[in-house]
């Protein structure tokens, strides 16, 4: 009975050049200033002798080795400290359940810079600067990773296939063991994966957190660039980092495949915890879990309320001030014209963001089959590292006529090329969940093929293209990586801003940086909860 | 009024219709009656054009349609899932056709408060469609294909998945609606008592029909 739900053909088929027009803007720009520039990087590397040059610079096997196995035991201790809770937010139904689910989620979508400078807040000094700090951040900022991907699993277990273990004889472990671990393999490895990748690409919480004696690779790429001049030497990291996260993906890819359950009759309801033991669990497991997720947070408010150890108001007072009248600290960074920059660049981002994330989307739903390469290609800048997109863009376009390193748009235009793949992702689940029985509809009731196309789906993408903008605007306001490279002294965002304040000596400065990554805070927990909240009507009733 | 000629359907290789002949002759209403999955609702969609045959023709007013796209046949469909727009209010679905056919809004507007009170629905307007009960849908969704005045109506199994209480009454209403307004129309359907409340004349589907 599924052939005739076809899509609509012969004589109703869309325009051919309706695909073409909508993809020609996100291909030019994705070909421009992401394929370009890793090319460029990648002619870089080709140079004989380049590759065997670096690959020789001492101490890069420390940085290698460092890079790695702090990745792995973040990730490993991120699924450790995220199952349980992920386990009773998936099941249970209890007071502050949306509060704790807030806490333990919202983490994932702070800027890095904010997640180093709290923790900067909330460590003792002894730890700053160590592999401890750079792995307890880790482990904060994905929690949510394990939470959702797992959580979502757990929701679709039915309660009774553990029950049914039970009444066969297996212990609370061996249900554990045998039938709930197998069940959530696919959503660990996901998670397991992503945790990887983002640790062993982690640029601002490594900057900030790690100190010089702990640089991952990606700091290193960072600091041969900028520092030591040493352009071939940082694109061969690049590279090699490249593949690297690749070869993850794609074993990943093939052990979730392998893993893959069909398991019927979608979610199970939430519940409330029954009886002592559950109870107690639910409360033990959340309020820790919650305090651990508001601690950071909390210090780093607090924190930016003391200046050498008493309560003041200081910090926030004078970062209003304007850069001469603070003798001595007044080098570039005036905090609250990075705000100013920060807004304005957030606003250029998500527009160009939307406009080629939500065009590219369309062309991808509308090609259907063939949508696949362009899917592919709008997703390649988001398995690439923020650090190797700005490092790219600055090789690239640094020769006449296209001399564009000192415009002011291509902060902005590295944002967005970091946004746009969150953009595409959420609009085209929706795109293609609209049934084509309602263009057919459209179509009997006399709209064109194209006027059913932009009734039906363009007109549904409104919503998600929404829920993409928010989440554009917070990638912006908080993204430090490729800023470092692109950035220009008097330009400074608010990432950037309190990294230099944070590095700078003295109590006040810290302060500031605290009060500004406060901010930074704010907005983007407002942002998150503008586009996060549950659909209030999903489309469709069947 | 609506014909159809020895239509027939591959899907690979199966064929799922095999030299089909319909006719509804104006002002009828026919009801298609035969097990679900035998084909009828492929039947609906080539005579409103959403499907291309692999042979056959259909005639509106004695005038070949075959090639004519679905847009501009004038022929409605009532989906068996409604297909509700679930970005648009139950005023705008109901337009829609209107809309499609750049009306003016003040005419859109009596003429979808027209349809709603011949529904029942006269109060629902600016209701979202995802907050409609599955009788009001059907009804939504039936008002919605009536709006632009088609030359054939098609429903497709209309009322499958509503309770008996609310599937018969639906039945009852649909009869006398389709009389009011002297649809010519086609209904596909397995439940006989259905066909016989809301038909003129009742079609029993079996391979390769003739009328």
């Amino acid at each position: 009975m599924d052939e005739h739900r076809a899509a609509l053909t012969g004589p109703n088929r869309l325009p051919r050049w309706l695909v073409p027009a909508l993809a020609a803007a996100p291909v030019a720009v994705v070909a421009t200033f992401f394929l370009w520039p890793v090319g460029t990087l990648l002619a870089r590397v080709v140079r004989p002798g380049s590759v065997g040059d670096t690959l020789s610079i001492p101490g890069l096997g420390d940085v290698l080795w460092f890079t790695l196995w702090q990745a792995v035991v973040s990730t490993v201790l991120t699924l450790a400290v995220g199952f349980a809770p992920a386990a009773l937010l998936a099941r249970y139904r209890f007071p502050g359940r949306r509060a704790v689910l807030a806490l333990v989620t919202v983490p994932f979508m702070l800027p890095t810079v904010v997640v180093g400078a709290a923790f900067l807040a909330l460590l003792p000094d002894g730890l700053h600067g160590t592999a401890t700090a750079v792995v307890v951040a880790h482990v904060f900022f994905n929690v949510a990773v394990v939470v959702r991907l797992v959580g979502a699993m757990w929701a679709v277990i039915p309660p009774d296939l553990p029950g049914a273990a039970r009444t066969l004889g297996a212990s609370p472990a061996q249900v554990l063991r045998h039938v709930l671990l197998p069940l959530l393999r696919p959503a660990l490895v996901a998670a397991a994966t992503v945790v990887f990748l983002f640790t062993f690409t982690s640029y601002g919480v490594v900057v900030l957190l790690g100190g010089a004696a702990n640089p991952t690779l990606e700091v290193e790429i960072a600091r041969r660039a900028t520092q030591l001049g040493d352009v071939d030497g940082a694109a061969v990291l690049s590279v090699l980092q490249l593949v690297t996260l690749a070869g993850v993906v794609w074993w990943s890819s093939r052990a979730q495949r392998r893993a893959a359950l069909q398991l019927g009759g979608g979610s199970v309801p939430l519940r409330r915890p029954r009886g002592r033991r559950e109870r107690g669990l639910t409360v033990a497991v959340t309020t820790v879990t919650g305090a651990l997720m508001a601690a950071p947070l909390a210090m780093l408010v607090l924190q930016s309320f003391r200046v050498g150890g008493r309560f003041t108001l200081n910090a926030w007072r004078r970062l209003g001030e304007p850069a001469s009248s603070r003798p001595g600290s007044g080098l570039g960074v005036d905090p609250v014209a990075s705000l100013g920059v920060s807004l304005r660049y957030a606003l250029v981002a998500t527009t160009i963001a939307l406009v080629v994330g939500g065009l590219a989307a369309m062309a991808i739903a509308s090609a259907r089959r063939h949508g696949r390469l362009l899917d592919i290609g709008m997703m390649l800048p988001l398995g690439t590292s923020a650090v190797t997109l700005g490092l790219g863009l600055l090789i690239t376009f640094d020769t006449v006529p296209y001399d564009w390193r000192g415009e002011w748009w291509m902060v902005p235009l590295g944002h967005a090329l970091v946004a746009t793949p969150f953009v595409v992702r959420a609009v085209l689940p929706v795109l293609r969940a609209v049934p084509d029985d309602q263009r057919a509809a459209a179509v009997t009731l006399g709209a064109s093929p194209l006027r059913a196309w932009w009734w039906v789906d363009a007109r549904q993408a409104w919503r998600p293209l929404l829920a993409g903008a928010g989440i554009a605007a917070a990638v912006s306001l908080g993204e430090f990586g490729a800023t470092t490279f692109l950035t220009r002294s008097g330009r400074e965002t608010v990432p950037i801003a309190i990294g230099r304040l944070l590095g700078r000596a003295g109590a006040l400065p810290r302060a500031q940086a605290f009060a500004l990554a406060t901010i930074l805070l704010v907005a983007t927990a407002v942002v998150i909860a503008l586009v996060d909240r549950p659909e209030v009507d999903r489309a469709g009733r069947s | 009024m609506l014909d159809v000629r020895d239509v027939t359907v591959r899907f690979g290789e199966r064929t799922v219709l095999d030299r089909v002949s319909l006719n509804v002759a104006d002002g009828e209403v026919v009801a298609l009656l035969g097990p679900s999955g035998s084909g009828k609702s492929t039947l609906l969609r080539v005579i409103a054009g959403l499907l291309v045959p692999d042979g056959g023709s259909v005639w509106v007013d004695g005038i070949d349609v075959s090639a004519v796209p679905a847009h501009r046949r004038q022929i409605g469909m009532v989906f068996q899932d409604e297909q509700l727009f679930p970005h648009l209010t139950v005023a705008a679905n109901v337009g829609f056709g209107l809309r499609m056919q750049g009306r003016p809004k003040g005419e859109i507007a009596s003429r979808v408060a027209e349809l709603l009170d011949l529904v029942g629905l006269p109060s629902l307007a600016d209701r979202h469609v995802t907050k409609l009960s599955g009788g009001e849908a059907k009804r939504v969704a039936l008002a919605r294909s009536l709006a632009p005045q088609p030359r054939v109506l098609l429903l497709d199994e209309p009322l499958t998945g509503l309770d008996r209480d609310l599937h018969d009454r639906l039945a009852a209403d649909l009869a006398t609606l389709l009389r009011a307004t002297g649809t010519t129309a086609l209904l596909v359907t397995h439940d006989p008592d259905e066909a016989a409340t809301i038909a003129d004349r009742t079609v029993r589907w079996s391979p390769g029909l003739a009328s």
